[in-house]
């Protein structure tokens, strides 16, 4: 894995260790991806999942360890907005759309664009921009809404509209908390083809308890357990291994 | 550009406001509408200015100030030091330079504090730097530190009693409890005159539709579309990259700006600006204005301001006592029945009114 440090890894968690109130939520974790990579993280309940993605996202810090980003930022100094101008994309467990505002809106907003405060006031949506809305919304099959308040759309939509401000983003690293919660089979189906549409142009995590769909995407699975890597591999490599299997049916 | 400031309802509002800008100082003139009413519909105005500068922080923003009162009253405070400057030697005590307050209280000479004022234009520029200052430097170090909700409402509340126990103080400088009154022309004009009254009358009118109008430009941005975004889901509008603290400073100070422009209109038409416009109660009777109204509707605000200013004006002459009783009624009964504000009545419009939420507000 040292063989990744700061050449080729896009994302670089070296023995990272947060406690909270003496409960250790992350306890030496090291974890690397490649740009492009598709990396499905599986763990049960309390394993350090959600922790793990706060730390990336500067929205918790680590107590010691490193994190960089791209070899050379050092993550553990930024906050979410920093990191998601870097670069990383987030979408949470429990879809989080701005309700009272438009489909489309919702996309702007996520849209790749100067942030600051006087860069919004003055903006005005760009012809290559509205284009590229019109591409997001078909992708996210929201074309025929794109007018209605997100509260109005069912879960799956809200999921799916959440991935769609993800790429509006354009990051170079999307962490994709429970993407499948809530879905119907098909629906579930489709986003996992979706993700492997996305990995190769941006690095893609997934964390998610859905073995099926985690076969699905066919990628490296890191499992992840009392705040640490414990094995890392294929879908089958990993699920022969006998600490997983002891984790995950109890001892 | 115009079409995306003037929504109907606001289009009709700048009709309503501007048939009174011109209608009010000629139906004054004409003998059909009383002399005491035109500083009084003056007044109004100036309300109606702060609610609308409290809506576009809470209604838009999320941010429920409940010191909003203390940025009027510091524009209020810095047009009557200038006011009371230019009574020059025709005060009490007959001195040329210092204001009656200070020769009573012995005191020597001008503090520094009062170098400048015997300017218009610096008292004008301070009505709005000062409280611009002010809310920048609060809201700096409350929303950095990412104090939210009723935390945050709370500290603002500390703010306007802070200043409230310090105006009341002599030693302050600003003419203590009495505070300062006893004006007797701006720029030349008599303030008792009947032209000079329906003059601030006018320049109440156009300065609350130059504020609507600004707001409805911030709010229909995308900068406006952010601070919606922020209200409804702060935390994900920063995983987006926005900084959330840079949004909320802007809205803050530009809200407190306005504010003081309009308790610097304010005090010329009342005739005395004194602490009690710090009272805690003062600020929060302004949240109750957005909220009659309809907050996050800028009109709403508006015509909040003006129904329960005027009712309060009716009532304290007819029945004092039920004042207070009537306006809790006033409050439970809209919040109950209108939850868009007296404004829901009048169509609910496109506007970004409050939904249920994704996320609980902190």
């Amino acid at each position: 894995m040292n063989a990744l440090r700061t050449t080729e890894a896009l994302l670089y968690l070296d023995d990272v260790h947060r406690s909270f109130d003496g409960f250790k939520a992350i306890n030496g974790l090291s974890f690397a991806m490649k740009s492009g990579e598709l990396r499905a993280v599986i763990g049960p309940n309390g394993a350090g999942k959600t922790t793990m993605m706060d730390i990336i996202t500067g929205k918790t810090r680590p107590d010691t360890g490193t994190v960089l980003w791209d070899g050379s930022v050092d993550l553990t100094r930024e906050d979410e907005a920093d990191t998601a101008r870097l670069g990383i994309g987030r979408k949470f467990q429990k879809p989080t759309v701005f309700e009272t505002h438009s489909v489309e809106d919702n996309l702007l907003l996520a849209l790749k664009d100067d942030r600051g405060v006087l860069a919004t006031l003055f903006a005005r949506t760009s012809k290559a921009q509205a284009a590229r809305l019109d591409e997001l919304l078909a992708l996210v099959r929201l074309s025929d809404r794109r007018k209605d308040l997100a509260a109005n759309l069912s879960h799956g939509q809200k999921q799916w509209l959440e991935i769609g401000m993800l790429l509006a983003q354009d990051p170079k690293l999307l962490l994709v908390d429970e993407p499948a919660a809530g879905m119907t089979d098909d629906e579930t189906m489709r986003t996992a083809d979706l993700l492997k549409d996305i990995a190769g142009a941006h690095a893609v995590v997934v964390v998610e308890h859905d073995m099926e769909f985690v076969k699905a995407l066919g990628c490296r699975v890191t499992v992840l357990h009392q705040g640490s890597v414990l094995a890392e591999g294929s879908l089958e490599h990993v699920s022969a291994d006998p600490r997983v299997v002891e984790v995950y049916l109890g001892r | 550009m115009l079409s995306r400031l003037l929504d109907p309802r606001t289009a009709i509002f700048m009709a309503i406001m501007a048939a009174l800008t011109i209608g009010v100082p000629v139906l004054n003139g004409a003998g059909l509408l009383p002399d005491y009413l035109v500083p009084l519909l003056g007044k109004w105005l100036c309300y109606a200015i702060l609610a609308v500068a409290l809506d576009l922080v809470w209604g838009y923003a999320g941010i429920l100030s409940l010191g909003h009162g203390a940025f009027f009253a510091l524009g209020g405070y810095a047009m009557g030091m200038h006011l009371m400057r230019e009574i020059g030697p025709r005060g009490v005590y007959g001195d040329p330079i210092l204001p009656d307050f200070m020769v009573f209280l012995n005191w020597k000479e001008l503090p520094w504090f009062w170098l400048g004022f015997d300017s218009f234009p610096f008292a004008l520029l301070m009505a709005m730097l000062v409280p611009g200052l002010l809310a920048f430097v609060f809201g700096w170090l409350a929303f950095r530190s990412r104090v939210t909700g009723v935390y945050l409402s709370i500290i603002t509340q500390a703010m306007t009693y802070a200043l409230y126990l310090s105006f009341f103080r002599n030693e302050m400088g600003f003419g203590g409890n009495n505070g300062l009154t006893d004006f007797k022309d701006v720029l030349g004009f008599d303030l008792q005159s009947g032209s000079t009254r329906a003059g601030l009358f006018v320049l109440s009118a156009v300065l609350l539709m130059l504020t609507v109008l600004v707001c409805r430009a911030v709010v229909t941005s995308k900068a406006g579309k952010v601070l919606v975004a922020v209200r409804d889901a702060e935390s994900r509008t920063r995983f987006l990259g926005y900084r959330v603290e840079g949004y909320k400073l802007f809205v803050f100070v530009l809200s407190a700006v306005i504010a003081g422009l309009a308790g610097a209109l304010y005090t010329p038409q009342v005739g005395i600006i004194n602490p009690s416009e710090f009272a805690p109660a003062e600020s929060i009777m302004v949240v109750i204005w957005v909220a009659i109204g309809g907050r996050g509707t800028l009109i709403g605000a508006a015509l909040g301001a003006v129904l329960v200013a005027a009712m309060e004006s009716w009532l304290t002459g007819v029945a004092p006592e039920l004042w207070l009783f009537a306006l809790g009624a006033m409050f439970v009964l809209v919040t109950l029945f209108l939850p868009k504000g007296v404004l829901g009545l009048f169509g609910a419009g496109n506007l970004p009114a409050f939904a249920k939420r994704s996320e609980v507000p902190a």
